[in-house]
């Protein structure tokens, strides 16, 4: 078989591409996954949708993804529900480091126009009733932040591309990228093998490895990320609360049940997602420690997902100079969920060889050849 | 007796109907329909639904019962406080 443009991976990113192209008119789109819809990353990840960073390009990418996200409902005509709620992200400073980075990152983010201000501890617990204050000094609130379904947002957008006659393959795994005079042939499954002379990384966790099928080396790592839920209770908290300082965020999804988690500092480059013991320790008291009331809850369930982590921790969108018709979408470093509108659009213009909607050549992977890429996102947990 | 009437996952009120719709969909693997139903996610873990999910899915797609899969089994094995976890590591060193 041929096809026009292969796309390996059908987590957000790779099904936001995909429908993008097909939106655009390409045909013979070709979607392989090596497991199933939200398999990996996407699946796993916190449920979260925030503009606050720390980095321009990541708060342009956050802002215009929630302007899609606001619509997307009608968009793509998902029969059901994105769960898309904006009651805000509410990120605490602990320190007078963090205050200090987070008076800056406000300007940045309202010179952008994105609808954010900083608050006082009070101000802050009007808004989380059960929040302890007393370690905070002070906090930063977007009010158009919230949180989104990671599952049925994803099913969104593949439904959407399926009617536009895109085609997947689930369970069947890429092992293969046959490049010929510097121009990719063919790409083999276990499978079948595929005609195409383009090619999209979008494999998340595992991009690293794909992109060496075509000898093209990405500088990503991946690195277990765990989380944990509890059981549902009445709605008590509306926004995410966060700290990069006490490492943790938390949100009470719409289902009812408390969504929560943090990093391990030490955590090995691998591609792990087992849960640990020392996880729900630490997280029990940090959770407890700044939202004393959540004590109460049972935890139901953790697990884990990949962090797939640049340099900068910013995303590494666009084509490579290495070798033509190779594009990537990956090195989220835990934010591909959120940023996946632009993704899917950006690429497909850049794809298509037309204007890109933002200016992203800060996103090209070839910032870091020389190591002097200028900024560094810093909001991570 | 009505598919709507008869729960196969009872901690997040899931029945036979809503799984045939969703297996007529295409999506015939228990995590595929956990995903999007949230059957199994509730506090017994699929510890109820799991075997009759597993025997609805066999019977549809029409496979021996060990050809299909049950969930993912993930800790806690039963329902912790967040209190009691902090307060069973305060006296550790």
């Amino acid at each position: 078989m041929n096809a026009e443009i292969v796309i390996i991976g059908a987590g957000i990113s790779g099904v936001s591409i995909a429908y993008n192209l097909a939106n655009k008119g390409v045909k013979n789109i070709v979607v392989f996954d090596s497991e199933y819809l939200t398999s990996g990353s996407t699946g796993r990840c916190g449920a979260g949708v925030r503009q606050q960073w720390g980095t321009k390009m990541n708060c342009l990418l956050a802002k215009k993804s929630v302007e899609f996200f606001e619509k997307a409902q009608e968009v793509l005509q998902y029969p059901r529900d994105i769960e898309f709620k904006q009651e805000g992200y509410l990120i605490v400073a602990t320190n007078e480091l963090e205050d200090e980075q987070f008076t800056k990152n406000v300007l940045l983010q309202q010179s952008l126009g994105i609808p954010v201000k900083k608050l006082t501890p009070l101000e802050a617990k009007q808004i989380v009733p059960h929040l302890n204050i007393d370690k905070i000094v002070s906090a930063t609130y977007c009010k158009t932040d919230g949180h989104l379904n990671p599952f049925t947002m994803t099913e969104a957008y593949y439904l959407a591309a399926k009617r536009l006659g895109v085609t997947f393959y689930f369970h069947e795994k890429v092992t293969d990228i046959i490049v010929e005079n510097n121009k990719i042939q063919k790409v083999i499954t276990n499978k079948r093998e595929v005609q195409t002379h383009k090619v999209v990384n979008a494999a998340g966790g595992y991009s690293k490895e794909v992109a060496k099928l075509a000898n093209v080396d990405v500088p990503v790592f991946s690195e277990n990320h765990e989380i944990l839920v509890t059981e549902p209770i009445e709605k008590i908290q509306g926004p995410m609360v966060i700290s990069f300082a006490l490492n943790i965020y938390c949100q009470q999804v719409p289902h009812g049940s408390f969504i929560m988690g943090r990093s391990d500092p030490f955590m090995p480059h691998s591609h792990n997602i087992e849960s640990s013991w020392k996880f729900l320790d630490e997280m029990a008291k940090t959770a407890v420690g700044l939202l004393p009331p959540l004590g109460e809850l049972r935890v139901v369930r953790q697990w884990g997902g990949l962090y797939n982590i640049s340099p900068d921790r910013q995303p590494i969108i666009g084509g490579t100079k290495e070798l033509e018709g190779f594009y990537l979408a990956c090195g989220f470093s835990g934010h591909g969920f959120m940023f996946a509108p632009m993704t899917g659009l950006l690429l497909s213009e850049i794809i298509l060889e037309e204007p890109t909607t933002i200016d992203i050549n800060e996103l090209h992977l070839d910032r870091f050849k020389d190591g002097d890429f200028n900024a560094y996102e810093t909001s991570v947990v | 007796m009505n598919e709507k009437n008869i729960i196969i996952c009872r901690c997040e009120d899931v029945t036979l109907q809503d799984i045939y719709r969703l297996m007529n969909e295409g999506y015939t693997s228990f995590e595929e329909l956990k995903r999007i139903l949230r059957i199994g996610m509730g506090p017994c873990q699929g510890n109820t639904c799991g075997q009759l999910l597993q025997r609805e899915i066999a019977k549809f797609l029409e496979v021996p019962l060990d050809q299909v899969k049950t969930q993912k089994v993930r800790p806690l094995t039963t329902g912790v406080k967040l209190k009691s976890i902090v307060e069973a590591t305060k006296n550790e060193r």
